[in-house]
């Protein structure tokens, strides 16, 4: 391979900072090379999961410049997933008011009919939407009519579905078809009532079926087995694994105290799966002696009612962009939660808690 | 009298048989085409200046010179017959009356483009259409006009007749390919074009019916000669398809050189408004695009006559003016209800938006929803500006221009009958029993002096 010439890089330019990718690279990736503020959201782009991508519109951006060949703007804000570099290309994501301002529409869009269920959602504190309205949602909703609702659907003794909740990103229908042999899980309807389904409302029955749950980016798909458990919040991540004859076994344990509540597939950066893990990993071992624990997982506070981004220690190459080195001011959030809340202080590193964090830990005290 | 190309035989008893269709000089075209090579065909559909007749207008020659032409992979013409736009049936009329002028058209343009497999995807509403096409693609290949070795050129051609189910969103072209696929009936991302990878990811060109049925008379005469007929950028004739308040609905051909104001008031074709009522407002281009008011119809806003062709309809840009479209032209007198109207297309658009991404999915339904509530008198002021909020971020957001689809009428029913909505807002009882009518919207506009 050495011999091979020099590969001839593209260079991009996304917010005033610039960065060299190989051709075919798409602006979104080229973002996540660069991290932190410039890389716009995604809610169904999955970059494990072939022709992911494009349908929630979260990522548009602005091309300002479309290559140096071809200087002219693109005239519609992109999808970055789906749009490759050009060499020479200007793209703007948080410096552009129009893509602000068409992913405040996205996401009062994807809200519209979202039950806002979260404190007995399951998915609260790692779910991509609370993430998302976070940072780009309005503090009200516009929206004065009933929400829509779905029929209860039951798809088997381990994964719940809540229609409700979804946001039809295709993620789970892209992951049970590309993970597993038959195609049993889709699309039902079409517009404002489609839905996830199975086929003929059969159970899904495939042993890595499980790896819906973690690609699903709201509560839509949840874990039977810590259904109503616990808070995720509550819970803390560890890196273990096994000796699995299906899976690589490597797997991450959400514990309280020596108990083990739920176990996951372990996630990068941009909550996205690293190794697929088989269902009897995920839904069965659900005991300490089970596994080999390796320490605490290294997630900063990605899935903590974090601000959107890791901050920490892991992922990224580089350290992160910071808003304020891009815009020259500090961004305004709709609420800054430590105002709020004594929970969650920034300067508490949650890997390095022995136990489950507790608020003893960030130096509450009672009175 | 306007020049008629595709229907200038429409008077012919039995034109849609066979015998009687090559009496009349059917297929002569053909066989000029195949003395011809594929490229020079080309040629003369770019040198005839015809545009797209499914609503974008986007010239056809150009379209076709883009088809990526890789060695050893088949390549397909997929004829784009889910006219399903609300207000256009023109391509029902030509496939109905004039099949085999439609199969001529598609047997040249696949000689053209090297296409051994061409699909018609027609609509699953027009249930009685795909056996006349099948009856007259028979009688065609019984003839020897398909099959093997046309005419001893040595070309291969089948049409195959495919069926939709029903969804208005097929007719966008990567849905459609999907759905040929046997696969739901979702918009692709782009790129790929379909022209490089299309059908099975083959390269594939979509055209409209009567854009191929367009190509019979641009070879008979010469790409020249037909882009002699119309005006600029608008050349040869076009078909509309004329609905709503006006004497004499129904298939038109016009060269493009008419006024609106003739092509509403002429015996020749609308026939004028009945019962005496006055035009209130007009969507020339199927459903999808702007709506204008009377004034704005006949007259561009800076006071010249308004034409029938591309670039006069589409004068002013959306401020002002309007597009072609498909060409199914809706007409609306002074008893006709904008707000109504803009509900029901709003209600269509909720009801064929694939789900697919999230402004179309959710902005449809919302728009619907706020209209309903206007129409029937429990809407508020500030809904019309959110309504105009919502379609300004659906529109240009989506993957398909389904969304922008959905947005253009919402937008254009406020801008242009904004008065409307707020009377509907400010008289909730008396709106249920009577309409706004015609009020200032056939009012002379006031035209500053230029400097």
């Amino acid at each position: 391979m050495s011999e091979q010439t020099p590969n001839p890089n593209f260079k991009v330019t996304i917010d005033n900072i610039s960065i060299e990718v190989p051709p075919g690279t798409t602006i979104l990736n080229a973002a996540r090379m660069i991290g932190g503020d410039v890389t716009p959201p995604a809610m169904c782009y999955y970059s494990k999961l072939k022709n992911s991508g494009g349908k929630c519109r979260t990522c548009l951006v602005e091309v300002s410049k479309g290559s140096e060949k071809d200087p002219r703007p693109m005239p519609k804000l992109m999808a970055s997933c789906r749009t490759t570099v050009m060499d020479g290309m200007e793209v703007k994501n948080i410096t552009s008011d129009r893509v602000l301002d068409a992913r405040k529409g996205v996401v009062e869009f994807l809200l519209l009919n979202h039950p806002l269920d979260c404190p007995v959602c399951d998915q609260a504190g790692e779910c991509d939407l609370q993430n998302l309205s976070y940072e780009h949602g309005s503090e009200a909703t516009r929206y004065e009519f009933k929400r829509r609702t779905f029929e209860k659907e039951d798809i088997g003794p381990y994964i719940s579905l809540h229609m409700n909740r979804c946001i039809m990103c295709f993620r789970c229908v892209y992951t049970a078809d590309q993970l597993t042999e038959r195609r049993e899980h889709g699309i039902l309807e079409r517009g404002d009532h489609a839905q996830i389904s199975t086929m003929l409302g059969k159970a899904l029955d495939n042993d890595f079926i499980g790896n819906v749950i973690d690609v699903c980016p709201v509560g839509a798909l949840t874990d039977k087995t810590f259904r109503f458990k616990n808070r995720v919040w509550f819970t803390k991540p560890v890196d273990a694994h096994r000796d699995c004859p299906t899976c690589s076994g490597k797997a991450r344990l959400w514990m309280r105290g020596e108990e083990v509540f739920r176990v996951t597939a372990r996630k990068d950066e941009w909550n996205e799966v690293e190794e697929w893990i088989c269902n009897d990993c995920r839904f069965h071992k659900k005991e300490t002696k089970d596994w080999v624990i390796e320490g605490p997982s290294k997630i900063s506070r990605s899935s903590v009612i974090a601000q959107g981004h890791y901050q920490g220690n892991v992922g990224c190459n580089s350290s992160p962009v910071l808003i304020d080195k891009v815009i020259g001011k500090q961004p305004k959030y709709t609420l800054d939660i430590h105002n709020i809340s004594d929970v969650n202080k920034p300067n508490v590193e949650l890997s390095k808690i022995d136990g489950p964090a507790h608020s003893d830990d960030f130096g509450l005290q009672k009175k | 009298m306007g020049i008629k190309l595709l229907l200038a035989n429409d008077h012919i008893e039995g034109i849609r048989y066979y015998e009687t269709y090559r009496k009349n000089g059917g297929y002569t075209t053909a066989e000029k085409a195949f003395k011809m090579s594929p490229a020079d065909i080309v040629e003369e559909v770019k040198k005839s200046g015809l545009r797209g007749r499914g609503g974008a207008g986007f010239p056809t020659g150009m379209k076709w010179s883009f088809l990526a032409k890789p060695e050893g992979v088949p390549r397909h013409l997929v004829c784009n017959a889910d006219e399903s736009e609300p207000g256009t049936f023109k391509d029902r009329y030509l496939m109905e009356f004039h099949p085999h002028l439609f199969i001529e058209g598609l047997l040249i343009s696949s000689y053209a483009l090297g296409s051994n497999a061409t699909y018609v995807y027609i609509r699953g509403e027009y249930a009685w259409i795909p056996d006349i096409l099948e009856q007259a693609i028979a009688e065609a290949k019984n003839a020897g006009w398909l099959g093997k070795n046309i005419l001893g050129s040595g070309f291969d051609c089948e049409i195959y007749v495919h069926r939709g189910a029903g969804a208005y969103i097929c007719g966008e072209e990567t849905a459609l390919i999907e759905s040929l696929e046997g696969k739901r009936g979702n918009p692709r991302m782009k790129p790929p074009f379909p022209a490089i990878q299309g059908v099975w990811m083959r390269p594939t060109v979509v055209n409209n019916v009567e854009t191929l049925a367009a190509v019979v008379p641009i070879i008979q005469m010469g790409g020249e000669e037909y882009a002699k007929i119309g005006v600029g950028r608008s050349t040869g004739t076009k078909l509309l398809s004329v609905c709503g308040n006006v004497n004499k609905p129904g298939v038109y051909e016009i060269d493009m050189t008419c006024s609106v104001e003739e092509f509403i008031y002429s015996d020749e074709y609308c026939g004028g408004i009945p019962k005496g009522r006055s035009l209130k407002a007009c969507i020339p281009g199927g459903s999808s695009v702007p709506i204008v008011p009377a004034n704005l119809l006949l007259k561009t806003a800076k006071g010249e006559t308004r034409y029938m062709n591309y670039e006069s309809l589409s004068d002013g840009g959306f401020a002002t003016g309007t597009m072609m479209g498909s060409g199914g032209f809706i007409v609306l007198d002074d008893a006709q209800c904008v707000v109504r109207h803009t509900m029901t297309l709003a209600r269509f658009y909720n009801h064929e938006s694939c789900g697919q991404c999230s402004p179309c999915r959710e902005g449809t339904g919302w728009m619907y929803k706020i209209l309903k509530n206007i129409e029937y008198g429990k809407g508020k002021m500030s809904d019309i500006d959110l309504l105009w909020d919502i379609q300004r971020k659906i529109e240009g957001n989506t993957i398909c221009p389904l969304g922008d689809a959905a947005a253009w009428p919402v937008a254009a029913a406020i801008r242009h009958f904004r008065d409307e909505f707020e009377w509907h807002v400010k008289n909730p009882e008396e709106s249920q029993t009577r309409n706004f009518g015609l009020a200032h919207y056939a009012d002379p506009i006031h035209v500053p002096a230029s400097a």
